[in-house]
């Protein structure tokens, strides 16, 4: 098992992947980390916002993932 | 299931219902757009959109409310969205149908990206769909 990091919306193309597994768990400062340095910056950023089994963080520097969690990385939505 | 008979059978649905408002948004061809595909995240993007349509529910005092969104990839033309209400008046069925779309353009999980001549682009919602968004605060 392992936690499941997936890109969504722009943040695909920026990552170059849709998404990638990590070992153990996965906090905020080892998932800036883990991804590249690009996508750390945005995920710096107010507007980007994390979600952990399915739940969106109030807090994403609070993330706490455990083994067989998925974690989304959620860009500024456009719909319609 | 055509838009048509997709409002036929919300429309009969409420037969108590004094109206019922709907609106179909289409993927336009302005600015050279060759098609627009839109993504979402499954385990965000229904529960999301089931609040929203109980929300509007709940606002506007509906009989009842219809969200439908696509994703994958749409040609001009084509629909993405649609949605209904029925309510005992107009203006709340009018009102509720505005709700939901100003949510479903800017607060909605969705990414939505367009293909022109010279390669994909993603769009952010505008200004002015930030704005429309505001007044239901």
């Amino acid at each position: 098992m392992s936690v499941r990091i997936l890109f969504l919306g722009p943040l695909r193309d920026l990552a170059g992947q849709d998404d990638m597994q990590v070992e153990g768990t996965l906090d905020w400062d080892r998932l800036l980390q883990t991804v590249s340095p690009l996508v750390a910056a945005q995920l710096r950023e107010e507007r980007v916002n994390i979600a952990c089994k399915g739940r969106v963080l109030a807090d994403k520097t609070a993330l706490l993932a455990e083994d067989g969690d998925e974690v989304a990385l959620l860009p500024p939505v456009s719909g319609g | 299931m055509s838009i048509g008979e997709a409002l036929a059978a919300f429309n009969a649905s409420y037969p108590d219902a004094g109206g019922t408002a709907s609106f179909v948004g289409k993927v336009r061809s302005d600015n050279d757009v060759k098609a627009l595909e839109l993504t979402h995240y499954e385990p965000l993007t229904l529960p999301g959109m089931e609040e929203l349509a109980q929300a509007a529910s709940e606002k506007f005092g509906l009989a009842g409310v219809l969200a439908w969104h696509r994703v994958g990839v749409m040609t001009p033309g084509q629909p993405i969205v649609l949605v209904a209400a029925a309510a005992a008046h107009r203006r709340e069925a009018f009102d509720a149908v505005d709700f939901l779309m100003d949510h479903l353009k800017s607060a909605s999980w969705f990414w939505k990206r367009e293909r022109r001549g010279d390669g994909w682009h993603w769009i952010e919602p505008r200004d002015q769909d930030r704005r429309d968004l505001a007044r239901w605060k």
